[in-house]
């Protein structure tokens, strides 16, 4: 089958670029893994055999289709792969893909002979779907306001490519004892969930400017929630990859291998307890050679390169032509205050593109939407995208005075909700509608809650509020880390839902508390709002929920939910 | 079983010796109990020595023993147990083990680039194993992104030609 030609990318968008190796390896990867399914269907490799291999590939296989998910590298997309994703869904999917909290897309409803042709339409746009699964380091997930941040001290983009490159088919750390998710970022807020993560990054730099990295590790959700631990302070750039490399190869060989809800590394860092964990590492950072694992500069600086600033224009008075337009259009305003954030170059913003319409599917965009979104881009963002691991997607750098005109775009594909970061900001996993694990669905929950908020929302303003919701205990919704954690369970054939109050993802992360017994499919919603009026009824002026569950305790919101009429 | 290595099969020229059975004046591969049990008494055998590790082995306590062995033999309970990749990596690039490196159990085709980047030497296969099968696995990628073990050239960045 010959390939797919080559599709160029937007000039200015910043992209890892591949060259002709990276094209060449890719191309023999998908060559492999073309003999990988032709030597399962000739029986020379047994089904335990190729599992591995499949999901590897990114392959899974759900409740009524395989599932397909295409590695976002870190979050950072341009517009001619995203309008190439539009593509996919259109001709090998029912014309729509699915956002997904570790910043990837899922095609659900794919059929095994196409996921070649698949490949190849991907590879043209330098994208794969290498290791969105499997027991092996996974994507890297970093912050969706990477590289435009006011608030960043170093660009987490550039040492996130350095690990996709080191994590990729690495030789050691393939068969690891279950998956191994990476999170990094460059600013002290923390907009990704650090603690969540197997291994967190914070980039830094000491006082003399030269960069390093805090490392935390252990962190994991799950049926046993746990939050990453400090492991090291400061890092050196040199041996960054070095300091990996021991971490994992201490979990490779002493992670436990029977239980697949043992097996991550938080339970290992758990039962040796950070120190312990953090003796075995300095035993092998202490006889590893130093220089094949250094970290050269000159290998920074060329990924570096592919991360460079776009050509921003001066300022001018795009600032003052914003706030012209906020105060023109309430909506607008409504939206830019909601949707947008600091960007460090003057006269610049970062903007949110909402997928959570209310009543909608979290994080699911048709194949119309993504190409809206990439000519989008490319009018407005220098063809840069990015997708957060709230699912929704974000134009990094957009003039202040053009974000009207941006706008005018989004409400015209229907991609104007302006709600970020608010309570029907839901962050959904596909649950039983899609997912072979699940033992609830998540989607119509989501969509009957984000109604409830939203009506309470109007009236009552209740700011910054992270509702999540997961469909099983594996916790891919997150629910163990949200404000209000929704978590489908099983009973007695049932679907029921746990609440758990109190938890967050950032710099405040916490295990949300289970208030009580579950609720039925339908009372879930209910008790939801239940919470929320009392919240109002109790809250200090300005206070998000979370402040208020934590300052007056579970017993109000027990009363309100458990109390008999 | 036959032994794959460089690309061809050949027959395996090691015996496997019981613990508690005398040892021939051939190359013999023990068990690790043996090997530390009897390690004084080894030490005057001129005979090639090997050892069989299990999957839970730190390699470290090979490290005194490691000169006089000439084979260290691996093993994959399970196609995705990777347990095996790590201690060869060890021996390799700080033990300072030298000698062949065998990996046994359930190793795949898909196994056989990433063992031989990580110091392996040679692999068990069943009987009648077409060696260009694997071959074809090995070549299949030529490209790496991270520092191994195998024949490397560096071609720019973190990436080395490896096939």
């Amino acid at each position: 089958m010959p390939e797919a030609p080559y599709i160029p990318q937007p000039e200015h968008a910043r992209t890892y670029r591949y060259d002709a190796v990276d094209r060449e390896f890719l191309a023999q990867r998908i060559a492999e893994f073309r003999d990988q399914v032709a030597r399962r269907l000739a029986g020379e490799l047994t089904e335990d055999e190729f599992k591995p291999l499949r999901l590897m590939n990114g392959l899974y296989l759900q409740l009524h289709a395989y599932m397909l998910r295409v590695a976002v590298p870190y979050g950072v997309l341009n517009s001619a792969q995203l309008r190439q994703l539009g593509m996919i869904a259109r001709r090998w999917d029912r014309g729509w893909g699915h956002f997904t909290t570790r910043q990837n897309i899922q095609f659900n409803w794919t059929q095994l002979t196409d996921v070649p042709a698949m490949l190849d339409a991907l590879a043209a746009v330098d994208m794969h779907a290498i290791q969105t699964s499997g027991n092996c380091i996974r994507n890297t997930t970093t912050d969706e306001f990477a590289g435009a941040a006011a608030d960043e001290i170093a660009d987490p983009r550039v040492y996130a490519e350095i690990l996709r490159q080191w994590s990729t088919l690495h030789p050691e750390f393939t068969w690891l004892p279950r998956k191994f998710k990476i999170a990094i970022r460059g600013a002290e807020a923390d907009r990704i969930a650090s603690r969540t993560h197997d291994v967190a990054v914070q980039v830094k730099r000491d006082a003399a400017g030269a960069v390093g990295f805090t490392i935390q590790v252990g962190g994991g959700m799950g049926r046993t929630p746990i939050l990453a631990v400090p492991l090291f302070e400061f890092v050196p750039e040199a041996e960054f990859l070095r300091t990996m490399e021991a971490i994992l190869r201490v979990y490779n060989a002493l992670g436990q291998r029977e239980n697949i809800y043992r097996a991550r590394i938080k339970i290992l860092v758990r039962d040796l307890g950070r120190d312990g964990f953090l003796d075995l590492v300095q035993q092998e950072l202490a006889r590893m050679p130093l220089a094949p694992y250094r970290l050269a500069p000159e290998v920074v600086q060329a990924i570096r390169a592919h991360f460079a600033p776009p050509p921003f224009a001066p300022a001018g008075d795009a600032a003052a032509a914003l706030a012209r337009a906020t105060l023109a259009e309430p909506e607008f305003a409504a939206w830019v205050a909601l949707n947008t954030r600091p960007h460090r170059q003057a006269g610049y913003a970062s903007a949110v593109i909402s997928l959570k319409p209310v009543g909608g599917i979290p994080g699911d965009a048709t194949a119309a939407q993504m190409e809206a979104v990439a000519d989008l881009a490319e009018r407005f963002a220098f063809g840069e995208l990015r997708v957060s691991h709230t699912q929704n997607l974000v134009l990094p750098h957009v003039r202040q005075d053009e974000l009207y005109a941006l706008w005018q775009g989004l409400l015209a594909a229907g991609l104007a909700t302006a709600n970020f970061g608010q309570g029907s900001d839901i962050i959904a996993c596909p649950g039983l509608d899609y997912c072979a694990l699940a033992n609830a669905r998540s989607i119509p929950i989501s969509q009957q809650i984000s109604r409830v908020v939203d009506a309470l929302d109007r009236t009552h303003v209740l700011g910054e509020l992270q509702i999540k919701i997961s469909g099983c205990i594996n916790a891919c919704g997150h629910h163990h880390v949200a404000h209000i954690g929704i978590l489908g369970v099983d009973k007695h054939g049932a679907e029921a839902y746990q609440i758990t109050l109190g938890g967050a993802p950032g710099n405040d992360a916490a295990i949300g508390e289970l208030i009580g017994p579950s609720f039925s499919y339908e009372a879930v919603a209910g008790a939801v709002e239940k919470i929320l009026l009392t919240h109002i009824g109790l809250r200090a002026p300005g206070e998000r929920f979370v402040d208020t569950y934590r300052r007056v305790g579970q017993a109000p919101f027990k009363e309100a939910l458990y109390a008999r009429a | 079983m036959p032994v794959l290595e460089k690309g061809a099969l050949r027959a395996d020229d090691w015996q496997v010796v019981d613990d508690e059975a005398a040892l021939p004046d051939a190359p013999v591969l023990i068990s690790l109990a043996r090997l530390l049990r009897d390690a004084a008494l080894l030490a005057g055998r001129n005979a090639p020595l090997g050892v069989a590790i299990g999957n839970d082995v730190n390699p470290d306590v090979l490290a005194p023993l490691l000169p006089r062995l000439a084979l260290v033999q691996v093993v994959l309970p399970k196609s995705r147990d990777g347990r095996a990749f790590s201690q060869a990596r060890k021996l390799r690039e700080y033990l300072g083990y030298t000698g062949e490196i065998r990996v046994a159990g359930h190793v795949i085709p898909d196994h056989y680039a990433m063992l031989l980047r990580c110091g392996a030497s040679t692999v068990v296969v069943a009987e009648g194993t077409d060696a260009a099968v694997w071959e074809a696995s090995r070549k299949v990628v030529s490209i790496a992104y991270q520092h191994g073990l195998a024949a490397e050239t560096p071609i720019s960045l973190l990436r080395r030609k490896v096939a």
